[in-house]
């Protein structure tokens, strides 16, 4: 099963905003984007269009993960607002 | 205006919060505690397990009828490379009995049902609400911010979970560090009860836990994990972020766990589930010395966000702090509103029980555990010393068979009898 697959299975309710800023412009200079390989949702990717990295905020499964792996602190993240995001009905 | 306050505010609804929320119920106090998810637990991840043990003199109520999954009689350890494996099945007969040691559980169930106990005993308790910042009276934390609205308190006790914002909004926790954090990926699978117990080899509700080490996670710092629930199985995985970095590969984690339930010694305990909720939470590495700072005037911290976990490798604990240091923090708060003083002199009996407790007391003695495991060659060398030992040991070939001795030497020579080895060893004693 692909990982967007898993995702779908989650309950989660969307932001209109995300909760996930990234620094553009340090992203374009990141040699490294741990991002993209270490997010379990596998959320980060460089977009086609534009070569920038980009993040789907709307399957955030909110470990944070990415914020600490993140070496040049581009990425801002914050829980998303009260009644929104993933809910856990295992945990 | 002292009486229009709040006695205290508790900021986050897992098991350190609402433990702190039931005892300062018990004491008599009046509680808010806020929880961002739709429920208490509703944003919580757990493997896992929680060992009841060093509990039970600090909620005996709770335990006795707590929703947990099934108590855990069988530990299987296998060790991994790339083709094969070694697997170790522990069970003892004294531990089929209560009192039992340890249990899975799923937090979205079980902290729920706790939220359920602490609003029986009279707290508040209010889902959906992100605390967004604290208030602040005269140098001191005297209450928390949800959007606009402003709640005033006495104490507020920070129970928001690893990634703690409210202990870094007062500089109590360091800054978030790849080396200090692991990240966990979990997957629960659906099964029958009957099917569960069949495949682990249990008893009618009882329970097993897997850990998982070696090329599951290409050698890196961690592991995989499988629990039994009542009618599911967790299963996941576990690596460094440090390491992870670290890490020369191409490695990417969603694939990492696609490749741990993929492999036989997982996908025989999990075949036919249905898959029912993909998980990833973050987990403290840190260990005593990565501990956040645990008060400050008018605040205290609990649970994983004070950074309480503990690897010890085959035991990895963080719910069993988290219960405890919540009960303590309660208590520490209780004597603080009996004062009507709530600075940091006051709070620091907090610290001091925690101290005098299996929490810090644990966290003290394994305070090495986290550099010994983390030596590379653990992970990375000796399953597959274990694996090719008996691969040696089992095989017959077309030719004549070497003698035992010869042939296991060899392989330790080359893997364990060196300089490394003994380093590898001598590091041991530090656990």
């Amino acid at each position: 099963m692909k990982v967007e697959e898993k995702l779908a299975i989650n309950a989660i309710k969307n932001d209109k905003e995300s909760h996930i800023k990234l620094d553009k412009e340090t992203c374009a200079r990141c040699a490294e984007r741990y991002c993209i390989r270490i997010c379990p949702g596998h959320l980060y990717s460089v977009s086609e269009e534009t070569g920038e990295v980009v993040v789907e905020y709307a399957g955030c499964l909110e470990c944070g993960t990415c914020s600490i792996a993140c070496v040049r602190r581009a990425v801002s993240w914050e829980y998303p607002r009260g009644e929104c995001g993933v809910q856990y009905r295992y945990g | 205006m002292a009486e229009d306050k709040m006695d205290a505010v508790i900021v986050g609804g897992g098991l350190a919060g609402l433990c702190a929320a039931y005892r300062l119920l018990e004491a008599g106090r009046q509680v808010i505690l806020l929880e961002r998810g739709d429920t208490c637990g509703s944003k919580n991840v757990t493997g896992g397990r929680i060992y009841v043990g060093p509990l039970r003199k600090y909620v005996p109520a709770i335990l006795e009828e707590a929703p947990f999954e099934r108590p855990v009689v069988k530990e299987i350890v296998t060790l991994l490379d790339e083709s094969s494996s070694v697997q170790a099945e522990y069970v003892n007969d004294r531990w089929k009995q209560p009192p039992y040691m340890s249990y899975t559980v799923l937090r979205a169930v079980f902290d729920n049902w706790l939220s359920e106990k602490v609003m029986e005993k009279g707290g508040f308790v209010i889902p959906k609400r992100r605390v967004d910042g604290l208030l602040f009276e005269d140098g001191r934390v005297a209450g928390v911010k949800v959007g606009n609205e402003e709640i005033p308190a006495n104490m507020v006790i920070a129970a928001d979970g690893a990634l703690s914002f409210m202990a870094e909004k007062v500089g109590l926790r360091k800054p978030l560090a790849p080396a200090d954090y692991a990240v966990a990926v979990k997957e629960v699978y659906r099964l029958e009860a009957g099917r569960i117990e069949e495949r682990f080899g249990l008893e009618e509700g009882q329970g097993a836990a897997g850990l998982f080490a070696g090329s599951v996670t290409k050698g890196m710092f961690g592991g995989g994990f499988l629990y039994t629930n009542r009618e599911s199985v967790s299963a996941g995985i576990v690596v460094g972020i440090g390491a992870f970095l670290e890490h020369a590969g191409d490695a990417e984690m969603h694939r990492l766990m696609d490749g741990f339930t993929a492999r036989p010694e997982v996908a025989r305990y999990l075949r036919g589930g249905e898959l029912k909720e993909y998980a990833a939470h973050i987990i403290s590495e840190a260990g005593y010395g990565g501990l956040a700072r645990l008060y400050t005037g008018g605040m205290l911290v609990a649970g994983d966000a004070a950074g309480l976990a503990l690897n010890m490798g085959l035991t990895v604990r963080g719910m069993d702090f988290a219960v405890a240091s919540g009960v303590i923090a309660a208590e520490a708060a209780d004597e603080a509103l009996s004062k009507g003083d709530f600075s940091a002199e006051t709070l620091s009996v907090y610290e001091k029980r925690l101290k005098e407790s299996f929490v810090l007391k644990d966290m003290e003695t394994f305070r090495h555990s986290g550099e010994v495991l983390e030596r590379p060659r653990f992970l990375g060398v000796y399953p597959h010393f274990l694996c090719e030992l008996f691969e040696a040991l089992f095989t017959i070939g077309e030719g004549p068979k070497g003698s035992l001795y010869c042939s296991a030497r060899k392989i330790a020579g080359r893997y364990i009898l060196n300089w490394q080895g003994l380093k590898d060893f001598l590091a041991l004693r530090r656990m």
